[in-house]
Formats: C-alpha cells, structure tokens, sequence
C-alpha cells in the first residue's frame, strides 16, 4: 500500500478514529496490529522477514540484559571481590554480550545482505565468468526482497547495540518492540528512528486534541504537495532525459542534473512529511530526517542536514567504532611513527570515512552506480577537509564571510556540487554518467535550456509554471521556517486564514497533482532502499 | 587539562575552552574533529575511549572531556 494510493488515505482515516475511540491503553496495541496489516497489504510475505527481526533482536536484547543483572547480582553478593577480581568478572560479562550482540548483527545483516546484494554479487561474477571465458553464468535468484528492509534492519540493529552499550533499557515487552520495529509511518522510507528517542511518545497514551490531528493533517497535504504536484511532475523530464542519453546530451545534460536535485528533494522530503505528519496527527513525536538541506554552505554541512537519521546511523555505529577501535589506536600510533604526524593522523580518519560512504552507497543500492556515488562524497568531503585551512585563510583576507553574497555563493556552489555526485544515481551505468557529465561540459549550449525542445520532453508550457510556482513555494516555506515552525505560525493566525492555507494546498493537489500525464505514482524513490 | 586545552585548541584556535559548554550543541566539534580529540588523546593520555562514550555531554565542554579522560584512566 502506497502513501500516495487512495486505500492508504482511506487506511489512515480509519486508524485515526479507532485510535482515539478504542481506550487509551489499546493505542499501541492497536498501532501493532494497524502496522502489521499495513505490511500484509503490501506483500503477505514480508511479515515473516519483520517477524524474525523483530523477535531476534528482541531475544538477543534480553539475553544481553540478563546478563548485565546477573552481574550486578553477582557483585552484590560478592562485596568482598578485589578491584581486579571485580574487573575480570565484568570483562567475561562483557565479552558475553559483545557475542551475542554479534550473533545478533551477522543473523540479521545476513539476511539484508543475502536479500538485497546476491544478484550484484552474481552479476559481478558473471562478467567475470564472460571477461575470462571460464564457462557458464551463474542464475539469478529471485528473492522477495521486504519493502524498506533496509530501514527496519538499521533501526533494530541500532536498537541491540545501544542495548550493548547500555545507552539505552531493553524492552521487556516483545509485542511493544514488535511495534517499534515495524510503526507503519517509517516503514518505508525512515526516519530511522532510535528506541530511546520514540518509545516513550510511541507508548504513550494520547488524548484526542484538534491541534495535534489538525497540524498532522497539515504536514501530510505538505507532504503530497511535494510529492504529487512536484517530484511526479519532474520525474517525466527525467525519466526521458536518462533514458535517451544519445539524445540528450550537452546542456539537457545539466537540465536532467537540476530536475533530479529537485524532484528527489521533494518526492524523499514528501514521503518523510507524510510519515512523520501521520505519526503527529496520532501525537507521535518522530525525529526529523531533513533541515533545509539545500541551504548548506559546504558538502559536510549538506550531509548534516540530509537524511539526517541515516548520517548519525553512519556515524554512531560504523564511523566512530571504526576510528576508536585498538587496531585502529594501534595503526594510528604505527603510522605516525612511520609516516609522520600530518599523515599519520589522518590515516584512520579516512580509512573510516572511506568504509563509512562505500557502505552509505552500497546501501542505497546494489549497484557500482551507488557505490561510486558514495566513493565520490567520500573524495569531495576530504578535499573540503584537506582545504579547510585555504577557506580560512580566503575568508580572513577578503572579508567574505558572512556576506549575503558569498552564502548564496556558497549555497548555489553546494547545490550544484551534490546534483553532479547524485548523476552517477540516474544514469543506467558509471561509464555513461561520465561520458555525459563529459558530454556536458563540452557540448553545452546555454541556449538549448529556453528553446522550444524543452518542451518535447513530456512536460507542457503548464508544467513548467506549475513546477516554477511550486518551487518557489518550497523556497518561501524554507525561508520562513528558518525562524521556526511554520504551523506554529499559523496557528497563531485567524482561523479563516488557516483554513484558507489548507484548503488551497488541498486544492493544488488536486487540480495540480501530476495523475493524468503518464506518470506511475508507483514508487518514491527512498521505497526501493 | 593544559595538553587537552593544547589538543582542542590545534583544531579551533578561535574557541574559549575554559568558558565554552556547548562544543556539540552549537556544532563547534564536527564528527573529524571528535576522532581527532580521541587520536591525540590515546596519544597524550594513553587511554582509548570508547564509541559509548561518544555522546554530546562527554564533549560538549573541556572539563566534561577531561572527567572522562580521568574517569577512563581510573576505570583501567
């Protein structure tokens, strides 16, 4: 069941009133069931794949509990223990549950990994097998691979290690982790919540209040306008710009570039709107996944303010245990022994850096397209490091800044260079994405961006000012939220107004939503992931 | 505390150690900046903090870091 499809607005409206009619206490417990038809109506099959998850995590999580409280037991009744005795004890507890947090990780990345990468792995050796003529090709396997594996393992497997690391209480309560685990909002696409920061408002009890339902409601039309009046707009001029390279190269190239940016912005941010705008109308508090990310003034500043859950993700539990890991302690002292100190200390910073984006792009596909895009925001984010020192020495010698000017600069310079890294995400293979980026720069016509065959690419004179119109909307709402929330604001303002904003949204989905051009809401792009 | 000052002053000169609480909060130590301080510090102090410790209240101020680097070294 898609978020844009009629039996999902039909699904929500029916939750919405059970849920504040049934008591109080029934909520999550109707949330469980609510979660778990939602996943049966996309494909029956997938339940067994979340079932298991959820089930193992949440043994291994009460396995790795038992045995903190058998070691708090067994130094209460041993006061007499030395320092030492104490410390070896606490060493063998620790080492049974770093096994079993383990087991735990290897069951279910296995299974993520098993469902998701055995046809590349395949794919790789077959051209292997045809490169070095050593005989047949190996089959294809055709696995029913769950709809958001991706987002549902990362989030339980973030759960068992924070219960590892005892940052955050195990949940006693199998059925309250099953849901947990599968909360239908943020089963498709994220946020990848943690379980400290949505169990306590998940499990709440949640009396019926207007506001709440009213600025829900308001986030998920937010969330269809993006998505059904932009992102499926722009997705026709991509679709037909990516799929005939031959035919569009040079500036269509840059075109296909910029439509991209925006289309994935709105249709990623759209779903995360109506995820988190469902959660609110039911007073969910969900963590935000984006903060004007197109406002970044640098790449490591982008990557802090988009898919902002996913980021932390990579840096709480791969960057950082990578980089303070003993041989990774150990290396850094051999290499600035070695290699002296300017190199020395850099060598496990961008070892782990390196693993940290080959495994942010082999996550969002099974394909080198993805993996050389996370290689390439690797490359570029070091250079950023490595230059830093230049950037400060440029801004204190010509006062720049802070200067409105250089911060659109900047902006704009962000923009550009992370819609050039997303390209190796639209076209069909790496060679062809460098072939047309070249493409681009040699045989690029300003002219050709406001001739009359822009609009032979599925997209009418109409189109293109609706889309104008929306993204200047988008941009306004952005710069408005700046100094707070935007709901909030107009909240405060007559009710006529209020209802005025929202019935004109409601309006622009329905007249502008791109339903009748050819396009197939099938899919948000974050889905497949 | 006067070679974790050192430490933390290689990254950003500009920063007022002695006052400063919030290195985190206002997204003054960014995530290099945060396994630089560990690098120098296992260096300096020969203690390995751990990812666990990795949390906003550890490093949002120098005192705080260095309660951990004593609460580490007392703990080995």
């Amino acid at each position: 069941m898609l978020f844009t499809s009629y039996s999902f607005i039909a699904f929500i409206i029916i939750l919405l009133v059970l849920y504040y009619l049934v008591p109080k206490k029934w909520q999550w417990s109707l949330l469980l069931i609510a979660s778990y038809v939602f996943y049966f109506l996309c494909d029956a099959r997938y339940l067994i794949y979340i079932s298991f998850t959820s089930i193992s995590t949440w043994g291994f999580g009460m396995l790795i509990e038992r045995q903190g409280k058998k070691q708090d037991d067994y130094l209460k009744e041993h006061k007499e223990l030395g320092r030492e005795e104490k410390k070896q004890y606490k060493a063998g507890i620790k080492s049974k549950k770093r096994h079993a947090m383990v087991l735990c990780l290897v069951i279910n990345l296995g299974i993520l990994a098993v469902l998701k990468y055995t046809n590349f792995v395949i794919h790789n050796i077959n051209g292997a097998i045809r490169s070095f003529g050593w005989g047949s090709p190996l089959t294809f396997v055709n696995f029913v691979v769950p709809m958001g594996i991706s987002f549902y393992t990362f989030k339980s497997m973030g759960y068992i290690i924070d219960v590892y690391r005892g940052t955050c209480k195990t949940e006693k309560n199998l059925f309250r982790y099953m849901l947990f685990v599968s909360f239908f909002p943020q089963l498709v696409q994220g946020p990848i919540s943690r379980y400290n920061d949505l169990s306590e408002s998940l499990f709440a009890q949640h009396a019926f209040e207007f506001k709440t339902l009213w600025f829900g409601i308001q986030r998920i039309l937010w969330g269809f306008f993006k998505k059904l009046v932009i992102a499926d707009r722009m997705l026709i001029a991509v679709n037909t710009l990516k799929d005939n390279p031959e035919q569009y190269g040079g500036a269509y190239v840059f075109a296909l570039m910029m439509f991209y940016a925006f289309q994935l912005y709105a249709d990623f941010t759209g779903g995360i709107d109506i995820a988190i705008g469902v959660s609110n109308a039911m007073g969910i508090s969900v963590a935000e996944n984006f903060e004007r990310p197109y406002f970044s003034k640098n790449i490591k500043e982008y990557w802090n303010r988009w898919h902002i859950t996913m980021g932390t993700w990579f840096t709480d539990y791969i960057f950082y245990p990578i980089t303070v890991c003993k041989p990774m302690l150990k290396l850094s002292k051999a290499s600035r022994k070695h290699l002296g100190e300017v190199i020395g200390k850099r060598v496990p910073v961008y070892l782990s850096a390196f693993v940290v984006w080959f495994t942010t792009g082999l996550w969002h596909g099974a394909s080198w397209n993805f993996i050389v895009w996370g290689l390439m925001n690797f490359v570029v984010i070091m250079i950023t490091q490595e230059l830093k020192p230049l950037y400060v020495r440029f801004h204190n010698r010509f006062h720049v800044d802070g200067k409105r000017w250089y911060d659109g600069f900047q902006v704009i310079r962000t923009i550009l260079l992370m819609s050039a890294i997303r390209m190796f995400d639209v076209y069909r293979d790496v060679p062809l994405t460098f072939q047309m980026m070249g493409n681009m720069v040699t045989h690029f016509h300003i002219s050709t961006l406001f001739s009359s065959s822009m609009l032979a690419l599925g997209l009418t004179g109409v189109d293109y000012i609706i889309l104008l119109a929306g993204l200047v909307i988008l941009f306004t709402f952005s710069m408005v939220q700046r100094s707070g929330s935007v709901r909030e604001k107009l909240w405060c303002k007559p009710v006529p107004v209020q209802y005025l904003a929202a019935f004109l949204l409601l309006l622009a989905i329905i007249l502008f939503g791109a339903y009748s051009i050819g396009y197939d809401s099938s899919q948000f792009i974050y889905n497949q992931f | 505390m006067e070679e974790l000052l050192e430490i933390l002053k290689e990254l950003h000169p500009e920063v007022d150690y002695e006052t400063c609480t919030t290195l985190i909060d206002d997204k003054i130590l960014d995530s290099f900046d945060i396994v630089s301080i560990i690098s120098e510090v296992n260096e300096e102090y020969d203690v390995a903090i751990p990812a666990e410790e990795i949390v906003p209240e550890n490093f949002n101020s120098a005192q705080a870091l260095y309660a951990l680097i004593e609460r580490l070294m007392d703990e080995d």
